[in-house]
C-alpha cells in the first residue's frame, strides 16, 4: 500500500539536516549516507549523495526526474557478474 | 458498425464484454462506463442507437486515456525509469522481472525461452 499523502514523503532527519545546510550554504558537497530509505525531495536536486550499497558508497547525482523514488533504488545491493563458462556479451 | 475509441470495432457481444477489447478498459471499467452512460450493459453492440454509441464515445474521451495514449503514457514511464537508472529500470534494461519475483526459477515471461546452459544437465539429474 501506499504512503499516505498527509504525512509527506519520508526522509531521515540526519540527511535532511545535511542537504539543508548545503543548500544554506549554496554549496555542492558529496554527501554520504546510509539511508537508503530516504525519499528524494526537490531539496535535493542538483547535489551528488553516495548511496551506500552495504561495501561502498555510491555516488548518485540526483536529478528532477528521481524526486519521489527513494535513494536506495540508485545504489544496488547485488552485483551479478556472470555464471562460470558464460562468455561475456559485449554489451553495456 | 459500432467505431469506439479509433480502431475497435467489438460487435455481436454484450456491451459490457465488448467494451473491454479497448486496451485500457477491464471489466471495471467496462461497467462503469456502462452506469455513467446509462447504457444497458447486457445489450448487444449491435443493438445500440448512434446515440447511444456517441454517448459511450463521449464519455471514454472525456474520461479515460485509452489505447494509443495509454500506450505511449505506459512506455514513457518505463523509459524514464531506465534513464534515471533505479532499480526497476534496470530490471526493464537486463529484461528481468521488476516486480521482485524469484529469479532461480521461473520469470520465463520477461526472460524468454530458455538458453541452454553448460553441465546444467547433470544438475539436474543429481537433484531429482
Amino acid at each position: 500500500m501506499a504512503r499516505s499523502i498527509k504525512k509527506g514523503p519520508f526522509v531521515d532527519g540526519h540527511l535532511l539536516d545535511k542537504i539543508d545546510a548545503l543548500n544554506a550554504a549554496n554549496s555542492k558537497k558529496v554527501v554520504r549516507t546510509w539511508s537508503r530509505r530516504s525519499t528524494i525531495i526537490p531539496d535535493m536536486v542538483g547535489h551528488t549523495i553516495a548511496v551506500h550499497d552495504g561495501r561502498k558508497h555510491v555516488p548518485v547525482y540526483i536529478t528532477e526526474s528521481m524526486v519521489g523514488h527513494k535513494l536506495g533504488e540508485f545504489a544496488p545491493t547485488r552485483v551479478f557478474r556472470f555464471h562460470a563458462g558464460q562468455e561475456r556479451q559485449g554489451r553495456r | 458498425m459500432a467505431r469506439i475509441a479509433g480502431v475497435d470495432i467489438p460487435r455481436d457481444k454484450r456491451l459490457e464484454a465488448a467494451l473491454t477489447y479497448i486496451y485500457g478498459v477491464g471489466d471495471t471499467t467496462a461497467r462503469t462506463i456502462c452506469a455513467e452512460t446509462g447504457a444497458n450493459p447486457e445489450a448487444r453492440v449491435r443493438d445500440l442507437t448512434d446515440d447511444e454509441v456517441n454517448a459511450l464515445r463521449s464519455w471514454i474521451d472525456a474520461n479515460l486515456r485509452v489505447e494509443g495514449d495509454l500506450r505511449r503514457e505506459v512506455a514513457q514511464d518505463i523509459r524514464r525509469k531506465v534513464e534515471i537508472g533505479c532499480y526497476q529500470g534496470v530490471r526493464h534494461r537486463r529484461g528481468l522481472p521488476v516486480r521482485g519475483q524469484r529469479t532461480h526459477t521461473n520469470g520465463r515471461t520477461r526472460k524468454g525461452p530458455r538458453r541452454a546452459v553448460a553441465g546444467s544437465k547433470k544438475k539436474m539429474a543429481r537433484k531429482h
